[in-house]
């Protein structure tokens, strides 16, 4: 009797290091990036802003322009690969029809214009963010970043990384559907 | 056309993988001018507590990321519009996240990071002083003759240690 | 051809290992003594088997075989020849390598050195090794095989080392750190062996002892050496960054200085045994723990290893079934034992406990801090950091009641102690260590602070004591001068223990409390005053190594008027990998470092400096270089080396356990 109790006091490294074990095991198991983030802007609305259009440097934008309908934001740059990587399939989501505006974040006009003349426009509006100044107020730590916003302007979601077919149909799609 | 630019985007992609993979061993110097000796200490403090959230694992004054750097001039900026070190740290935490202090906020889970180790040392105090009185009644229970017993032999066996 | 060698060897040495495992243990099991001295053989075996693989791969390294995709990744031909050899250890791959190769030398050293043994014991403990070892080369094996090939198109050259690895620090710091991770595996084996036989006795604890304290030293030394090169090599002044990385060597240690105590009372008075029998199976697995943190990827750090899932998910599984095996045959095999040593709440043994429970929780607060973000994440409460103001604040609390009962700790006897005999001793110990750590703020501080007092006087307060107690030890007999000659070396290597932790205190609180650090603009030929010093930005001038270029600013240092110091601080290009690199200017000296980091030139042509005054910060690396003189004291101490004298001691402990 008294041993059982001994073995079962003993026991308790052993359950420890188990329940330890199972947490170490999940994020190995799923896969997930622990330099990846979630946003903290999650339920927000997006931050007040003016900045200016990409191609004409008279036209300002705010806040205003993510109320009416759902959309995509994406934040890019050309001086970031992935970003290339990923534009393609920013062209195939806006032939289907989305709304996407896109933030150029600390770049360089000239260049950002004769990127998105050769290889196609996928923006509904260009914002130029040259100093950064939005992207920190969204919390943006690298490009490419892709955020959900409903018809509201509250932010819904963020996606780190390449915006790919594989990303698009596994996650962001269906966050996209139940947005209103 | 497509096939160099191409070619042009893998060696980009390549480069940019190198450098993001290789950390870069540079200090992050910055010489920025303060009104007063209580500003320059907040800076110092806040760059010491911030993450950058870009690094692999730095705070914002170690690192040369372009990110630290701008979190940094963010950072002093606020602090010489005269805000707290809780103010900034605020202001970061709602655009990054808790990921980017150092010092983890309370939540039910990190309140184990306290209570873990005090929980330990109060169990293990306890056993100390269990372990400690079953000692004492086994003591009380051995018989007068056995108690002188064993009191020679662990006289003999102290000597031995003490040699 | 050679590669393939050396791959070839590798698979050898598998076979070998699990060969080491299976048949002594098979011996044990039927009585064939045959088997049972077959350990022995295999281990030896197993050795050179790993040792030749492990030359072969250093040997390309030297000849620059860039067919080998390993070192066409991490070397280069313009490497200097030091560092190409270091290069063995440089990534993923190798330090594998060196791991396994680095655990059979630990094995072929308790086959040859262990004589007193009896054969059964030791057939038992390399068993286990070999297990161990088997794992290892099945990863190495399956998933980073240090020797695969480029062909047919191998590149001219390699893509080179690191720069940040191209250092003297690299060549012994990951070394002397394994030899600590895997020195923990004898502890770990010797454990494993006992609980098998059902055998825990003071015997084990001897046997056991003298590999525990070697470890422990290496790692010791390991981890200075470690704080020492990120000081110097990563340009921004710090010595100690909890890191997960860091953390992942800091745990073994932490744990295995709680071992080295308890393993001390297990043998002096046959208490907490299977304290000491699970502290033995916690440092190694904290070892193992480590490696997967550092390997996996699922944690982010400043020096991890390119990381990769299936590593992890290996090391895991082996984690698994190696840790989760040995604590379920703790718990039961450990139900078995029994105490019989008395002790009260006045005695050594109960301040030994307490020191045990200091440290655990020491333990406890650095396995949460780098773990909890992690779970965090995943139960969904979002990506939280864990970072030096909460370590350190945690430490702060832990130190004081530590340091107050070590200092004290080696007062009192085993057993009972009158606190009333001691209460003198503790004044005067009081009044001294306040007086002199007064004295040396005093001296060494511009300012007081509280914590800075506390530290000081903490670190006085052990010093103090351990003069108090060797003075009362060797005059309780003699007269002092021959008494302290009659000290043994466990004596010795306790106080000097002691003394090391003490030193470290007091460099930690004074780098920690004291430290001034500058960003500034510097012009050539302007100066800037800084501390009492004087420094001078003489010039800048080019700078060409053998593979890489940079520039190199000259700064002369005036305290009191008077020259002391010429500081080049370096700003380097490594020319393969196009990455720029600070090499600090360092003048190091006993009471404080002067540092200069260069930073970028500004548009005006002056350059943006970083000036760092750290008071005491080399005693930060100098006490646990002490400690780890201790530990070498310690095994050097003859108890461990008499012959055949623990064998009639264990058969009188197992009849009394049986009893």
């Amino acid at each position: 009797m008294l041993n059982k109790r001994r073995i079962l006091m003993l026991l308790v490294p052993f359950v420890i290091f188990i329940i330890g074990a199972v947490f170490l095991a999940t994020p190995l198991l799923k896969g997930s990036d622990p330099s990846k983030l979630e946003s903290a802007l999650i339920g927000q609305p997006i931050p007040q802003f003016t900045l200016q259009d990409i191609f004409d440097q008279d036209k300002q934008y705010n806040a205003d322009i993510f109320k009416g309908q759902k959309m995509l934001l994406n934040v890019w740059a050309t001086w970031c690969p992935t970003c290339y990587a990923e534009h393609t399939y920013l062209n195939k989501l806006a032939n289907q029809g989305l709304y996407i505006v896109g933030m150029n974040y600390k770049d360089n006009r000239k260049k950002a214009i004769r990127w998105l003349n050769e290889l196609h426009n996928p923006y509904q509006i260009s914002l130029f963010d040259e100093s950064g100044l939005l992207g920190l107020d969204l919390g943006v730590y690298g490009a490419p970043e892709t955020f959900l916003i409903d018809s509201h302007g509250i932010i819904r979601y963020r996606h780190v990384g390449d915006l790919n077919e594989q990303v698009w149909n596994d996650k962001l799609s269906s966050i996209y559907e139940e947005m209103q | 056309m497509i096939t160099i630019r191409h070619m042009f985007f893998y060696i980009g992609l390549l480069i940019s993988l190198i450098t993001l993979a290789t950390h870069s061993a540079q200090a992050a110097i910055d010489t920025f001018e303060f009104d007063n000796v209580q500003q320059e200490q907040t800076f110092h403090e806040l760059t010491k507590l911030l993450r950058c959230p870009k690094c692999q694992n730095q705070n914002i004054a170690d690192s040369n990321a372009e990110l630290a750097k701008d979190l940094r001039n963010k950072a002093y900026q606020l602090v010489k519009q005269g805000q707290s070190k809780e103010q900034i740290v605020d202001y970061m935490v709602a655009r990054f996240g808790n990921f980017v202090r150092y010092d983890p906020p309370l939540t039910p889970a990190t309140i184990f990071l306290w209570l873990g180790p005090l929980l330990f040392v109060i169990g293990g105090l306890l056993i100390l002083f269990k372990q400690v009185k079953k000692n004492k009644t086994k003591q009380a229970a051995l018989a007068p003759q056995e108690q002188q017993k064993l009191a020679s032999l662990l006289k003999q066996h102290t000597k031995g240690i003490e040699k | 051809m050679l590669p393939e060698i050396g791959q070839f060897s590798l698979i050898l040495a598998c076979i070998l290992s699990l060969l080491q495992t299976v048949y002594p243990l098979y011996g044990v099991r039927t009585g064939h003594q045959g088997a049972i001295r077959s350990a022995k053989m295999f281990t030896v075996l197993q050795f050179i088997a790993v040792a030749i693989s492990f030359v072969i791969l250093a040997y390309l390294f030297f000849i620059n075989d860039f067919s080998v995709s390993y070192i066409a990744t991490n070397s280069n031909s313009a490497l200097p020849w030091y560092y190409r050899l270091s290069a063995v250890w440089g990534a993923h791959e190798g330090s594998l390598l060196l791991w396994v190769f680095l655990l059979a030398t630990w094995s072929i050293a308790v086959a040859l050195m262990s004589k007193n043994l009896p054969v059964e014991s030791m057939a038992r403990v390399l068993a286990v090794l070999g297990l161990l070892a088997f794992g290892f080369y099945l990863f190495v094996i399956l998933t980073s095989n240090p020797f695969e090939r480029t062909l047919p198109y191998f590149p001219i050259d390699g893509r080179d080392l690191n720069p940040l690895l191209q250092d003297f620090g690299l060549v012994i710091h990951p070394p002397m750190l394994y030899m600590g991770y895997v020195g923990f595996s004898v502890a770990f084996a010797f454990a494993i062996a006992a609980l098998l036989e059902g055998r825990l006795d003071s015997a084990w604890a001897k046997w056991s002892r003298p590999w525990t304290m070697a470890a422990w030293t290496f790692l010791t030394v390991g981890i200075a050496l470690g704080s020492w090169w990120a000081y110097y090599e990563l340009g921004w002044g710090g010595w100690w960054f909890w890191d997960p990385v860091e953390n992942a060597s800091f745990m073994p240690w932490l744990a295995g200085t709680a071992l080295i105590h308890s393993l001390a009372v297990s043998e002096k008075r046959g208490v907490f045994k299977s304290w000491t029998v699970l502290l033995a199976l916690s440092a190694f697995s904290l070892s193992l723990l480590g490696t997967f943190l550092v390997r996996s990827g699922v944690l982010v750090s400043v020096h991890a290893f390119a990381s990769d899932p299936t590593r992890g998910l290996f090391i895991l599984s082996f984690l698994i079934l190696v840790i989760g095996g040995a604590l379920l045959l703790y718990a039961v095999q450990a139900s078995k034992v029994k105490s019989r040593g008395r002790y009260e709440l006045a005695s050594r043994e109960s301040l030994l406990l307490l020191n045990n429970i200091l440290l655990i929780a020491a333990l406890i607060v650095v396995l949460l801090g780098t773990l909890l973000p992690l779970v965090h994440k995943e139960i969904g409460l979002g990506s939280i950091s864990i970072g030096e103001p909460f370590f350190n604040r945690m430490f702060t609390i832990l130190i004081v009641p530590f340091a107050l009962f070590l200092g004290i700790g080696s007062l009192f006897r085993w057993k009972r102690q009158k606190l009333s005999e001691l209460v003198k001793p503790i004044l005067i110990i009081l009044l001294l260590s306040l007086c002199s750590s007064l004295v040396f703020l005093f001296v060494f501080a511009p300012a007081l602070t509280w914590l800075a007092m506390l530290g000081v006087f903490l670190g006085f307060w052990i010093i103090v004591s351990v003069g108090y107690e060797i003075y009362l030890r060797s005059t309780h007999r003699y007269s002092f001068i021959i008494g302290i000659t009659k000290l043994g070396n466990s004596h010795w290597a306790m106080s000097l223990g002691h003394l090391g932790l003490a030193v470290m205190i007091i460099g930690i609180t004074m780098t920690q409390n004291y430290s001034i650090e500058k960003d500034v603009k510097l012009a050539v030929g302007e100066h800037i005053r800084f501390e009492h010093y004087d420094f001078h930005f003489d010039q800048i001038s080019a700078l060409n190594g053998q593979n890489y270029v940079g520039t190199v600013g000259t700064f002369s240092v005036l305290h009191n008027q008077q020259k002391i110091a010429v500081m080049n601080a370096e700003k380097r290009i490594y020319t393969v990998q196009r990455m720029p690199m600070t090499e600090a200017a360092i003048d190091a000296g006993f009471i404080r470092d002067l540092y200069i980091a260069m930073g970028e030139q500004l548009p005006d042509g002056a350059w943006a400096v970083r000036i760092y005054y750290k008071p005491f910060i080399r005693w930060i690396w100098l006490g646990p270089l002490i400690m780890a003189l201790a530990g070498f004291i310690m095994i050097c101490d003859k108890r461990y080396r008499t012959k055949k004298q623990p064998l009639t001691d264990s058969k009188n402990e197992t009849g009394e356990q049986n009893a």
